[in-house]
């Protein structure tokens, strides 16, 4: 059939299955968007950035597992899309971003809104397309959706000039992708797996680190049949929450910079640590070179790059968590290590870590607490980037995969808003709490009002402690006090949030005593639409257990509660 | 050649661009490389990239598995234990007169360098070997002023029977590639799912 390129685009990403598409128009993309009107199937959300076009996709792939798909303008709206193509990179998730660029002859003159967008994005995306041809759209659209779906998962961007949206030609839907230089390892080596569960079986204090590769590969029964086959404690890395259930009697939270006391000191004891889609970066692992030296590290990765990139590695296993899991499980012996499961359990008693303050103080950690109580931990929860972040992660009990969306590697401050509205268009059959920061929701609290427009019930609890939290508890910690632009509430200007969201016809409360906490909640739970609460927390509290930037986790700090108690070494 | 030289070698796609992303990659992994030839093979689409790495300063491993990971890298190989015959040409523009020009062209010859252009007062030598037979070359000319040198980088092939390289696209499957975009119905024999 003879289509335009702007009707071949369309008809690919029918094609494709995708359901919403979130994007921005401008000049070079008006042939494309002209054409949206004869694809009822695909859905465009209009977003009021760029960003929160990048990010509601990938807050949707995230929740959904499937490829989010953001498309821009070219020139700045192609540039605004770069920091969410950089949080998606950084967490490994499939997306698909579609940029218009200036038509061919103007390429490379430096014409009204030109960017190189292909070059800038070379370093963030598994791959990407400049489309210089309408009738090479069908395939590379098809090429895209697989390289950014399968494997290590990824952005992928295709640039697209405005006269190629013009150009006629004949549409051909490739059934198959032929890729000679990409063929991901799924399977495991057979004998790496013997191997592996040699070790495993032999081992005294083995650990498990969980990371987001478990959620990513849909592995999670085999997780959890598998730690519960060999009997061994389970920690995970911060995007790994999830990928196995924290009300488990193997599980011991997560572990990291703010992870739990005992989940560090686990994996520092550890004579081997089993890292199942992870990638062992510095803010999990603390300094490298002072790792638990009696480990031996068995690594299970799909990407073969990640492995031996940080640490020296016993075993290595490349392939999918879920695939190499199932045969693992089968190779290892029933196993239940009762006393090294019983020195953690002790630990964890004498440092429960994760303490919510008593008295009168509405602290964040009491809030989410609420949340945890009022949703029975059963939500899709989102995040900024800072102090709440990192005690939604504490204080939450995440049960499911793809529960938690949040930045992890980049920390991205200002996805909380538009990942919330992407997690909601993934998962209406769940309640989304989206968990702000005062200062993150202003990054990017345009987008209340696409939330308006697509009629999603998110409900934003703003943790408002009036301060770039994380950043004052460094400047506390480590700079003596000095506090430097971070007072974003009293020295500031902070804006009533309240009236913030009712400027866009939201639903507005605030709760400024502890003792209203739990009924705003619910009343926000009961009302059927998208409802802000802003909660005027505790300003000075401080995150921990703490892994200080440069130390290694035997150097995690405990909560100030409990420090100094623990004093039993490992056997 | 110093032990730590390691030879990689990484064939690609010949798409536009792919050299830009082979240099993006060192760049932002802060691999260093000595050096970089590019050139067309036997295999039609399919371009050879030899480049030399100092192990001593760089992870070849890790350079190995991140050029891998770029979807136009078809294949990468580190063939410095293979044997190989590893071969750089260059041209070396010297100075001369009179009295020494003949004494410069019997050096080259040594050397099995060809002179390929005389002037009243320079020489031009094209020389092929390893490294080490350049650097030798270039010890005994640098006394007479040399003007200008261009060198190509190492080029490698691993001795013996055993090939570098990849499988050739089936003409059938290559031309439905050229074929506006068309792709075959039957799966690939490298299909990558
Ligand atoms: C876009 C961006 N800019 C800067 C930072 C550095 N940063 C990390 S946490 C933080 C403070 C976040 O403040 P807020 O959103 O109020 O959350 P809180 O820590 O107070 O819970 C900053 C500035 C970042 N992560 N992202
Ligand atoms: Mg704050």
């Amino acid at each position: 059939m003879r289509m335009n390129g702007a009707q071949i685009l369309l008809e690919s990403l029918v094609r494709e299955g995708v359901e919403h598409i979130y994007g921005y128009p401008g000049g070079v993309v008006l042939p494309l968007y002209d054409r949206f009107p004869e694809f009822p199937k695909l859905h465009h959300v209009l977003v009021r950035h760029e960003q929160g076009a990048a990010h509601a996709a990938d807050g949707y792939a995230r929740a959904s597992g499937k490829v989010g798909v953001c498309l821009a303008t070219s020139g700045p709206g192609a540039t605004n899309l770069v920091t969410g193509i950089c949080t998606a990179w950084m967490d490994s998730v499939p997306l698909v971003a579609l940029t218009g660029n200036v038509a061919r002859n103007l390429l490379g003159r430096d014409g009204f809104q030109e960017a190189d967008i292909t070059g800038i994005t070379l370093p963030i995306t598994k791959h990407n397309y400049l489309v210089m041809k309408a009738s090479d759209i069908a395939y590379t659209v098809r090429e895209a959706f697989h390289i950014a779906g399968t494997g290590r998962k990824g952005p992928v961007l295709v640039d697209i000039p405005k006269d190629v949206f013009q150009e006629e030609a004949e549409f051909h839907w490739p059934e198959t992708v032929s890729l000679r230089g990409y063929k991901p390892t799924m399977q495991g080596h057979a004998g790496q797996i013997r191997k592996a569960a040699k070790l495993i079986d032999e081992a005294q204090r083995p650990i498990i680190i969980a990371g987001q590769g478990v959620i990513a590969s849909g592995g999670a029964p085999e997780l959890r049949a598998f730690a519960e086959k060999a009997g061994i404690p389970v920690v995970t890395t911060f995007l790994g929450i999830g990928g196995f259930p924290q009300d488990h009697a193997l599980s011991y939270g997560w572990m990291g910079m703010h992870g739990a006391f005992y989940a560090n000191h686990a994996t520092d004891k550890a004579d081997v640590v089993i890292g199942i889609g992870n990638r062992f970066d510095d803010r999990a692992m603390g300094r490298f070179a002072d790792f638990n030296p009696n480990a031996q590290i068995v690594h299970i990765d799909i990407d073969p790059a990640e492995i031996g990139k940080n640490f020296k590695t016993a075993v290595p296993i490349v392939g999918d968590v879920k695939t190499v899991l199932g045969a693992l499980i089968e190779e290892v012996e029933p196993h239940t290590h009762v006393e090294w499961v019983r020195w953690i359990d002790e630990m964890r008693q004498e440092h429960p870590s994760f303490i919510v303050p008593q008295g009168s103080v509405m602290s964040v950690q009491y809030v989410i607490s609420q949340l945890n109580e009022a949703t029975r931990g059963d939500a899709v929860i989102v995040t900024g980037v800072g102090q709440h972040q990192m005690w939604t992660g504490q204080f939450f009990t995440f049960r499911e995969p793809r529960q938690l969306i949040t930045s992890g590697g980049l920390g991205t401050m200002g996805f909380e808003v538009p990942a919330a509205l992407g997690a909601a268009m993934a998962r209406p059959d769940k309640t989304v709490w989206s968990i702000c920061g005062d200062a993150g929701f202003q990054m990017t609290s345009q987008e209340l009002a696409t939330i308006m427009d697509q009629r999603v019930p998110v409900k934003f609890a703003i943790m408002n402690n009036g301060f770039l939290g994380m950043v004052r508890q460094w400047q506390e910690l480590f700079y003596d006090n000095n506090y430097v632009s971070v007072d974003t509430r009293e020295a500031l200007c902070q804006p009533d949030f309240v009236k913030l969201a009712e400027a866009y016809g939201m639903k507005a409360m605030r709760v400024t005593a502890k003792q209203d906490v739990r009924a705003a909640i619910d009343e926000a739970m009961a009302h059927p639409g998208p409802v802000l609460v802003d909660f005027h927390v505790e300003a000075e509290g401080n995150v921990w257990p703490m892994v200080p930037a440069g130390a290694s986790l035997a150097e995690t700090l405990d909560h100030p509660l409990t420090a100094g108690k623990f004093s039993k070494g490992a056997r | 050649m110093m032990t730590t030289m390691h030879t990689l070698v990484a064939l690609v796609e010949d798409h536009p661009g792919v050299l830009n992303r082979v240099a993006s990659l060192f760049r932002r992994r802060g691999f260093n490389i000595e050096s970089i030839t590019v050139g067309k093979t036997e295999t039609d689409g399919i371009s050879r990239m030899t480049l030399v790495i100092d192990g001593a300063t760089t992870q070849v491993e890790q350079v190995e598995k991140q050029l891998y990971k770029l979807i136009d890298v078809v294949k990468v190989s580190d063939i410095t234990h293979d044997g190989i015959i590893a071969r750089e040409l260059a041209l070396i523009k010297v100075r001369c007169n009179n009295l020494n020009r003949h004494e410069i062209v019997q050096l080259a010859q040594i050397f099995h360098a060809e002179i390929v252009d005389v002037t009243d007062t320079t020489l031009v030598v094209e020389a092929v070997g390893d490294e080490d037979r350049l650097e030798s070359l270039l010890k005994v000319l640098r006394p007479y002023g040399i003007r200008e040198i261009v060198r190509t980088g190492r080029v490698a092939l691993a001795r013996g029977v055993g090939s570098t390289s990849v499988d050739a696209e089936p003409a059938e499957i290559r031309q439905f590639h050229r074929r506006e975009g068309r792709m075959p119905a039957k799966p690939l024999p490298f299909a990558s799912d």
